[in-house]
């Protein structure tokens, strides 16, 4: 089995605002192996963008206050490291891709510089081989006629462009792990497609970790060796690729798969929604979060929250109805027909 | 581009609409022709600035156009037009946009951005009457009364796309364009949103454009779908042939890239790479299937389809 490079545990985040104290991050435990990709997917406001930035230090204190938790890279726990420390972390060990490319882009600097800035910050090389290794991270992330283009302003880049020199400036220092904060959102599909092709070549090159938020489940199938589902700040089902999407155990997780329409879906049928909208994270609802927008909501789960039930070695979900005497619930139709239509074709292509 | 049964509402005749300077334009919308039929959702698909705004916008009169016809239930919507033919126009066709933060003034309340058009078009002048008026429409969205007082920046992004939505019905429109309306909202938001969409389609007799670059919620919503590339239509079809049966290499390259949700088959998935082959002026629209039409030369349209 690979290294264990990150462990988040119990992590917990709060903000202070003019309305009271936002829980925005409350209580997240994960790890992430070498050479891995872990997707974190969930609706938007459920927590992902602060866990992530939680993770590079790059919460604002105040109003942030990093209420608990210790996240340990490699043995070591980032959270009491002054700034000077975690400088030397951010860009060097972890690397983080935005959203928005021009987030991370200077306009007024050549593109080339800003990569040969980060190379020789993290490195002991002179400027010309720092130039070389510039043009050939260009390169690596496909980019035509590099060395014209790295001497050219980002402006003059298209969008898909642009993320692919923010993902040349993230791989500048060869961070261990990579975390991507909805990285293609913005982009068309088949840039996306390029994109996640190309992350994935580096981490075979180079054994990189990743962590890659997004909303999107296609993308999670597509890039993800293991998922964490968040909601209301917390990871309520964490698995493998093949659990989550072939045995899923939490309805908000059946509530994300059924609203997703497959390209078989017959026409007819409305799609599946989850009702309602996540809650109030100044004043989480006691017992299980997701309880009044869940349609197989039990007593107990407006009185206890739930933990983390044990599905198999790899697979867990927080949710009452794995408890041994609650009522076994099959999975909702639509999400079932869909799960065997994927394992059936699955066996058909294997025939 | 016939279809047996249904009514012509829209009829687009080698729509042209240029930007910049006659010399050097940008040719935003490069020559379409397609038809919409009463009743039905017409996808419209392809990367962005491939033109997909700029022809919803032309349909609906926000630009001038530069060459072609548009057609709407039987009259030329770029002719000559009095006032009040115009304001009839507006009242059949109307836009929902994608950005639900954008589009709505934040200081209106939901009700007055619901109720804008009426004074524009003399109706409901009754207060009572408007006041209904108004409920059934928030309700007819899902929303309900009480938050007819309330102002756009008060609500969710979907329950503002929702406002958005009865802003457009408002005036009881028999066409609507849908510029990317779900875009930028949520998995489980997109989809309450489009099953409103279905609903009032089904309730309201409502014909729609719907423009996305998401193929998946396109397919799902679509009855037919067109595929634009670089301000052309490249193919159109049933939604079902131009997803099981792409025949145009840009169609089949877009279809390669859809993620879906499914580990085990994106462990498979091959890209089809796009190389785009310029054509000569005897480029047209090719017949070949049962509504099922390929822009190309008729030796390219040759090889596709042999290659389908
Ligand atoms: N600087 C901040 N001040 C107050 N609340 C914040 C701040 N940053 C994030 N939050 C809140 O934390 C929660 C989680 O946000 P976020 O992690 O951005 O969600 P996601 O990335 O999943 O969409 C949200 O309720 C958000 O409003
Ligand atoms: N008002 C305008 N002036 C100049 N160019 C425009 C204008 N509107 C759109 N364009 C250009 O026309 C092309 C098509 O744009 P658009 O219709 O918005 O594409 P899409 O909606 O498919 O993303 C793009 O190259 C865009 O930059
Ligand atoms: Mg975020
Ligand atoms: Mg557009």
């Amino acid at each position: 089995m690979s290294k264990t490079i990150l462990e988040v545990k119990d992590l917990r985040i709060n903000f202070k605002t003019y309305a009271g104290l936002v829980h925005a991050v409350r209580g997240v435990n994960f790890d992430l192996k070498e050479g891995e990709t872990l997707a974190i997917v969930g609706e938007s406001g459920s927590g992902k963008s602060v866990t992530s930035n939680a993770l590079m230090k790059l919460i604002p204190q105040p109003p942030g206050i990093y209420e608990s938790g210790q996240i340990l890279f490699n043995g070591r726990d980032l959270v009491p490291l002054t700034d000077k420390e975690m400088s030397k972390v951010r860009g060097n060990e972890i690397a983080m891709i935005f959203q928005d490319p021009m987030t991370s882009l200077n306009p007024t600097m050549k593109v080339g510089r800003q990569i040969t800035e980060v190379i020789l910050q993290h490195k002991k090389v002179s400027k010309d081989e720092a130039k070389k290794r510039a043009i050939e991270l260009l390169t690596q992330v496909g980019i035509p006629f590099p060395e014209k283009r790295y001497n050219q302003y980002p402006h003059e880049f298209s969008g898909g462009m642009r993320q692919r020199v923010v993902i040349a400036i993230a791989l500048a220092a060869d961070p261990k792990l990579l975390i991507a904060d909805e990285p293609t959102t913005a982009l068309d599909v088949t840039i996306q497609a390029q994109i996640l092709e190309l992350m994935k070549e580096i981490q075979k090159n180079s054994q990189t970790s990743i962590i890659f938020i997004t909303h999107d489940l296609g993308v999670v199938a597509n890039i993800a060796d293991r998922v964490a589902v968040m909601y209301a700040g917390q990871i309520v089902e964490y698995g493998t690729v093949n659990d989550i999407f072939y045995n899923p155990k939490h309805p908000y997780t059946w509530g994300l798969l059924g609203s997703m329409p497959d390209l078989d879906n017959d026409t007819d049928e409305l799609l599946r929604t989850i009702p309602g909208s996540p809650p109030d994270l100044t004043n989480p609802p006691k017992g299980d979060a997701f309880a009044a927008r869940n349609e197989y909501a039990m007593a107990i789960d407006y009185e206890q929250e739930p933990p983390m039930f044990q599905v198999s070695e790899t697979h867990f979900a927080k949710t009452w109805l794995l408890h041994p005497d609650a009522p076994k619930i099959p999975l909702p139709d639509a999400v079932a027909k869909r799960i065997e239509g994927y394992l059936a074709k699955e066996a058909q292509e294997n025939d | 581009m016939t279809k047996t049964g249904a009514k012509k509402i829209l009829e687009i005749k080698n729509l042209q609409q240029h930007f910049g300077s006659p010399s050097n334009p940008i040719k935003a919308v490069d020559g379409i022709s397609f038809d919409v039929y009463e009743g039905e959702t017409l996808g419209l698909v392809g990367e962005s600035g491939c033109g997909k705004s700029t022809t919803g916008r032309s349909i609906i009169r926000l630009y001038d156009i530069t060459g072609g016809e548009i057609v709407f239930d039987g009259e030329n919507v770029h002719g000559k037009k009095s006032k009040n033919e115009l304001k009839k126009f507006n009242r059949q066709m109307q836009m929902i946009f994608q950005d639900p933060y954008a589009s709505l003034n934040p200081r209106m309340t939901a009700g007055e951005i619901i109720g804008e058009a009426f004074d524009i078009h003399g109706l409901y002048k009754d207060k009572k009457e408007r006041r209904a008026k108004i409920q059934e429409l928030l309700e007819a969205v899902g929303l309900n009364k009480e938050h007819a007082n309330r102002y756009a920046h008060e609500f969710s992004g979907g329950q503002r796309q929702r406002i958005g939505i009865a802003r457009a019905l408002s005036l009881d429109p028999k066409f609507i364009i849908a510029d990317e309306p779900i875009s930028a909202l949520d998995v489980s938001i997109q989809a309450q949103v489009v099953n409103l969409l279905k609903q009032l389609q089904k309730e309201r007799g409502l014909t729609y454009l719907f423009i996305a670059h998401d193929l998946s919620m396109v397919k799902y919503i679509s009855d037919r779908i067109a595929v634009m590339y670089r301000g052309k239509i490249m193919e159109i079809g049933k939604a079902d042939d131009i997803y099981n049966h792409p025949v145009h290499p840009y169609t089949k390259s877009l279809l390669s890239a859809i993620p879906l949700p499914d580990p085990m088959s994106e462990k498979r998935r091959q890209r089809i790479q796009y190389k785009h082959t310029e054509v000569d002026e005897s480029a047209t629209y090719h017949e070949v299937g049962d509504q099922h039409y390929v822009y190309g030369t008729a030796d390219l349209v040759k090889t596709w389809v042999a290659n389908r």
